[in-house]
């Protein structure tokens, strides 16, 4: 975290410094062996939940970017989603294409579907992005379905794909490779979204989320902004989309229905809101909680996310990462607290 | 020619629909600014609550008065117990609490009902089609229902002085209340109201789609465009923008898109209103002061 031009160096900033020892790369590194380690850990349908888990936090991520950090509310990222998986299904199946390619291309698809989606509705409040968006959602099914694209996107039978070998002839089974490839994805996104959300445009976005009209006035171009915030969510959710095609090996149009963009509202909520660290808690509570509530009955997961969403808001509206980050925090703020006085001592 | 007359016809019956759900989405967001996404998912509970009663033998027109008197309950304890507190918090949670009743509601209407599609009675003459051909008994009864509940919505804000308070509280929450208006309880009539309006339409439209828990939803995105295009502040200009957007669907649907495409027809009419005319046909142009 380097200070910027004009921008006061703080004293923690200094004291850190003064350490000359930055343990940012170092957890990374440790954080991203944690993750791949369930790879051998364990193995079916679990390791195969794992990897949806994943997915799922990367599509909330995108969906944080936007509505936790920039204020505006989507609730149609499910139809990036789609978007994404249906541009990784259609290159695999029609065109053999390795699954690695569909990747950067779903993203730059999703990218500049959420410039067009968001140029005409971020001009306005934010209500009317939640409007335009959820009215997407509702209407990709059927657009997915549509007679004249049958021949690409296979109709209501949607598309069959192949999970990918691993690499290098390395000794893993196709599962674990997917579950591998899958966390260095988004191992890679969610660094870059770490680095974006704490530069000059993420604190822009910041600040028009809570203070639009000084925002404005400091001269930012907030509709411009907005545009390009929400296209950098789209292509992020794309992103996920495309890899749980490939996860999948199979799209229909009719498991992209509006419940998808619902499910990833919610998942942001419950992992919490403007938290990186949330979306991880977002995807796990997706993937799992569902199954969990479908033993007391098959209506059940939606009643039961329902109240749940609402649950939280009223409760714990900064979800898990927000009640985590409340119990932490105080302890490290000592440790600090202590660190700077021992430096300031010397 | 006789073609082109039926689907223009058409189109205003299922119009109605449309405005009477614009309607309530419009009454709810002139007095809080928050557009309720659970509108559909409320309705559809109301019809399986008048389904319920009609199968139990209850007659069509009690059932229909006493589901819309459960509805304007209903909509007045969920605007008490989970809106009011909720007050002052950002868009954001008012967002989540809507979708939140939408998911519990709808997958609720499931659980209770099951997801079996059921035809829902309709209480209109369904023999002949009426005016040399033109329309069915039942379109041309939900027709004259929808109107008169306009009317009656109308006669309601205009000439009595609940409707006077309730419109007064909507436009200007400080100044009401210094005059002795309870807003906080006009803001739960308001709900009761669209929801009872809510109950109407989705009582009228089940005839047409057939009852089951997603009903609603695409009627709702209809409604959001009807609403959008008269502007979603103006009551009045919600209701002609339903009435257009019905007409625009059925026309569109006959001989542009075909019916495949009718929900993706309602985001282009949203998204199209949004690019040239933000405010809607009838709308205000808000400016805001810093």
């Amino acid at each position: 975290m380097s200070a910027s031009k004009g921008v006061p160096v703080t004293e923690t900033a200094a004291a850190e410094r003064v350490a000359g020892w930055s343990w940012t790369p170092f957890l990374i590194l440790v954080l991203v062996l944690l993750a791949l380690a369930p790879a051998f850990l364990v193995e079916g349908y679990r390791l195969f939940q794992l990897t949806l888990a994943v997915i799922y936090a990367l599509a909330i991520l995108g969906l944080n970017i936007v509505t936790g950090y920039n204020g505006q509310i989507s609730l149609g990222h499910g139809a990036f989603y789609a978007v994404g998986a249906y541009t990784a299904a259609i290159m695999m199946a029609h065109f053999e294409l390795p699954y690695w390619t569909t990747l950067p291309v779903a993203a730059v698809v999703c990218a500049a579907l959420g410039y067009g989606i968001g140029f005409p509705a971020l001009r306005l409040g934010s209500l009317y992005l939640a409007l335009t968006t959820f009215s997407l959602a509702v209407a990709v099914p059927q657009i997915l379905k549509y007679k004249a694209f049958e021949d690409w996107t296979g109709g209501v039978q949607g598309l069959f794909i192949f999970k990918p070998d691993p690499p290098f002839a390395l000794p893993l089974t196709n599962d674990q490779w997917m579950y591998i490839f899958t966390v260095l994805v988004a191992a890679a996104l969610f660094i870059l979204s770490w680095n974006l959300l704490r530069s000059r445009i993420g604190r822009a976005m910041l600040a028009i989320r809570d203070q639009p009209v000084a925002a404005e006035a400091m001269g930012m171009n907030l509709a411009q902004l907005k545009t390009r915030t929400f296209a950098v969510s789209a292509m992020i959710t794309g992103i996920a989309g495309a890899l749980s095609a490939i996860a999948v090996e199979f799209v229909s149009p009719d498991s992209f229905a509006v419940t998808l963009s619902i499910t990833l509202f919610v998942g942001m909520v419950v992992g919490g809101v403007a938290s990186i660290l949330g979306t991880v808690f977002g995807g796990l509570f997706v993937v799992f909680v569902p199954n969990l509530a479908e033993n007391i009955s098959k209506a059940a997961p939606g009643v039961i996310y329902g109240i749940i969403l609402i649950a939280f808001l009223f409760l714990l509206p900064t979800g898990f990462a927000g009640f985590l980050r409340r119990l932490v925090l105080p302890l490290l703020r000592r440790r600090r607290s202590t660190q700077a006085m021992s430096i300031k001592g010397r | 020619m006789d073609g082109l007359a039926h689907q223009l016809i058409a189109g205003i019956a299922t119009g109605g629909i449309y405005a009477s759900v614009a309607l309530a989405l419009v009454v709810i967001y002139q007095a809080t600014h928050h557009l309720n996404f659970a509108q559909g998912a409320m309705a559809t509970f109301s019809t399986y609550i008048a389904y319920t009663l009609i199968q139990a033998g209850v007659p069509y027109w009690v059932s229909f008065f006493a589901t819309i008197a459960v509805s304007f309950i209903i909509g007045v304890l969920i605007e008490r117990i989970l809106l009011r507190p909720m007050h002052h918090a950002p868009v954001l949670t008012h967002v989540g609490i809507f979708i939140g009743l939408l998911l519990a509601i709808s997958d609720l209407c499931g659980w209770l009902f099951d997801y079996t599609v059921k035809s829902f009675p309709t209480p209109f003459d369904s023999g002949g089609p009426m005016l040399g051909g033109l329309i069915s008994g039942h379109e041309l009864g939900s027709t004259a229902v929808t109107l008169a509940v306009l009317l009656l919505v109308y006669l309601f804000f205009r000439h009595t002085s609940l409707g006077l308070a309730m419109r007064a509280a909507a436009y200007n929450p400080v100044s009401s209340r210094l005059v002795g208006i309870r807003v906080g309880w006009m803001l739960a009539l308001g709900w009761g109201l669209a929801a009872a309006i809510g109950a109407v339409a989705g009582m009228m439209v089940a005839p047409v789609v057939f009852l089951e828990p997603n009903m609603m939803l695409g009627i709702l995105l209809y409604a959001f465009a009807g609403a959008l295009l008269g502007g979603i502040d103006n009551p009045g200009g919600a209701v002609l923008g339903g009435f257009a957007v019905g007409v625009i669907e059925n026309l569109g649907g006959a001989y542009l898109v075909g019916t495949e495409l009718k929900l993706t027809l309602a985001l282009v009419i949203i998204i199209g209103v949004l690019l040239v005319k933000p405010n809607g046909l009838f709308g205000r142009v808000v400016v805001s002061r810093v």
